[in-house]
């Protein structure tokens, strides 16, 4: 600050020194991380009878359950700042998984093309999802809820058709399964730690640079602000969204892919209801509803408390049907922290 | 033959339908000169901007850039010839910071290939630079424009027009929802940005604004020009007076009298 030091004493623009604790509490991430370690140590007093905070197993158990929220939370965030949303995102893992299923099972394809056909499957979701809100400028909301309604019937109705059960089984007799399984859905060596936590900090870290340091970011954060402004100076408001569905709904994609590996077989109904988990997670990494602001390392935190506390209360032996509770607390709290960091960031001077 | 100007526009007429939006206007701005568009409300000034800026094309006369006639397909053309609008709603995202403001659209990148990132460092750079060169005091480019005050938005977005090489700048009633002292700034940077070479057009419906920075005066009426002045040719009073239709001010202050009578 050593240029701006020189006092020029403009008559009617007053110059107010901002504080390093003010300057932080306009971070959007700053809550989701305060959060994530007040509910670790709070678990580490609720559930000490089985070693919460010391027990690698333990930590390997809430990982893999906010990685498998944590993967999908990534794009969410980046198009919940972009000014949209996709209800859609929870039911496409079990499209996926299922679609992988149907490939390699009835279709006996290697588990690879497979894997590319059911990534392309998402890109393509995620295109329609795009373009159908760009086009009839309804808003996200509804378009995805319809879509993910409509894929809901299909992954029932089609499942039922092909294997007159609940679920697509034996993905695993598919030739390349275990490589592929090693990959996506594998323990690292030590303390069974999953492969998927390595993807989840993989994906917030290119989340993260996309949003912060590359044109596109600039342009999400611009589409999801203010699109007309945006319009105005040449920022491609169409394609940025776009883009956006596709990569939530191949993210989805991929994450039904891991499941698939790693369950071996896909029930029908897998994933509905993680939709809000994803925007719990957003919303508590300070992403808004109106869009334009947010964070994806928050959204990284955000997913790790929703992933301890799913374990932590049974850790806890507390009766797990809480954990909806428990959530909707947390959504709660953090609208309401968001509400005042927004305006701070806009209006505190 | 007289000199070409920098802009020029020569007899242009604007028919929305059986609707006369803009009748027969000539007027023209040269480098390090304000040209002032006064009219009230539903005079033709912003049907006159959007011609100028490429949103609109005229239905009769010519646009001149350089003397050369254009046809502004799109504003993206006019940007190309160094037309730059500053729009009332100013084309910035309240919520992100000045400097990812400052290059949105058009942000400068670093590395190779498909692995290209937004030279932050670079920006906030020229921006600090820019703007204090307009002698604008920005205490910290990574506040949000949203903790900035009206005319400081106006100015940011001046300092950008002429960063990315206006040659016009077409303001749009850039003072109309400010304050006294706030509109004094942002009349400080029409200025500065005149002193810098750039040529005005300045949009507005208050004489008291245009008077003091204006070479140039051209008053609309209903889509018609009620005459175009130099400086030298009108002081403010018959400025002032121009603008608010003389014989309309009177009859409104007639008006008021019998209303206030009744009371």
């Amino acid at each position: 600050m050593a240029e701006t030091a020189a006092p020029k004493a403009p008559p009617d623009e007053r110059v107010v020194s901002v504080g390093p604790l003010a300057r932080l509490l306009t971070r959007p991430d700053i809550g989701a991380l305060v959060g994530a370690i007040a509910v670790f140590f709070a678990f580490g007093y609720f559930a000490r009878a089985v070693n919460w905070l010391g027990d690698p197993a333990i930590a390997a158990g809430w990982t893999d359950q906010a990685a498998q929220y944590g993967i999908v939370a990534v794009p969410v965030a980046l198009l919940m700042i972009g000014g949209e949303f996709d209800l859609s995102a929870g039911v496409m893992i079990g499209s996926s998984g299922l679609l992988l299923g149907y490939l390699t099972t009835f279709q006996n394809l290697n588990i690879w093309p497979a894997m590319v056909l059911v990534l392309l499957f998402g890109l393509t979701i995620g295109f329609i999802n795009g373009l159908t809100v760009i086009r009839t400028k309804l808003p996200s909301f509804i378009v995805t809820l319809a879509t993910f309604f409509i894929l809901q019937g299909v992954n029932a109705a089609g499942t039922l058709k092909l294997t007159g059960q609940t679920a697509i089984q034996n993905i695993d007799s598919a030739s390349g399964f275990n490589t592929a399984h090693k990959i996506f859905a594998g323990d690292l060596t030590h303390y069974a730690f999953k492969v998927k936590v390595l993807w989840w900090i993989g994906l917030t870290l290119i989340g993260a640079w996309l949003l912060a340091k590359s044109r596109f970011g600039n342009w999400i954060y611009a589409s999801g602000g203010d699109p007309n402004a945006a319009r105005n100076v040449g920022v491609p408001v169409a394609r940025t969204k776009i883009l956006l569905f596709m990569m939530t709904s191949a993210t989805a994609a991929l994450m039904g892919i891991i499941e698939a590996l790693e369950l071996r077989s896909m029930q029908a109904g897998e994933g509905i209801g993680l939709e809000f988990i994803f925007i719990i997670c957003a919303v508590v990494g300070g992403c808004l509803l109106t869009g334009g602001f947010g964070s994806v390392i928050g959204t990284f935190f955000g997913a790790a408390m929703l992933g301890m506390v799913q374990l932590g209360i049974v850790d806890a032996q507390w009766d797990s049907n809480w954990t909806f509770t428990f959530q909707g607390g947390i959504l709660f709290a953090a609208v309401l922290l968001n509400t005042w960091i927004r305006s701070r960031a806009q209006r505190a001077r | 033959m007289t000199v070409a100007h920098l802009l020029e526009t020569d007899h242009i007429s604007k028919y929305y339908g059986n609707v006369v939006a803009l009748n027969d206007i000539s007027t023209y701005v040269d480098s390090g000169e304000v040209t002032c568009i006064l009219g009230d409300n539903g005079a033709g000034k912003s049907s006159f901007i959007k011609i100028l800026s490429g949103v609109h094309r005229q239905d009769d006369g010519r646009l001149l850039v350089d003397g050369e006639p254009v046809e502004f397909a799109s504003p993206r053309d006019a940007r190309a010839k160094g037309i730059a609008t500053v729009y009332q709603d100013l084309a910035m995202v309240p919520l992100m910071s000045i400097w990812r403001n400052f290059f949105l659209g058009a942000e400068p990148r670093k590395g190779y290939g498909p692995f290209q990132w937004f030279d932050a460092a670079k920006a906030k750079e020229v921006v600090r630079r820019e703007l204090s060169e307009m002698g604008i005091d920005i205490r910290d480019p990574d506040q949000t424009v949203g903790t900035l005050s009206g005319g400081e938005r106006q100015s940011v977005a001046i300092a950008r027009a002429v960063y990315f090489g206006a040659r016009v700048l077409i303001l749009d009633e850039p003072t109309s929802a400010l304050g006294v002292k706030q509109a004094g700034v942002v009349l400080k940077y029409i200025l500065q940005a005149r002193e810098r070479g750039v040529a005005v057009i300045f949009i507005t419906h208050n004489p008291h604004h245009a008077y003091p920075v204006g070479d140039r005066f051209v008053i609309l009426n209903r889509g018609q020009s009620l005459g175009t002045y130099e400086k030298s040719q009108i002081d403010r009073e018959e400025l002032v007076r121009l603008m608010a239709g003389g014989r309309e001010l009177a009859e409104l202050e007639h008006e008021l009298e019998a209303i206030k009578l009744e009371v």
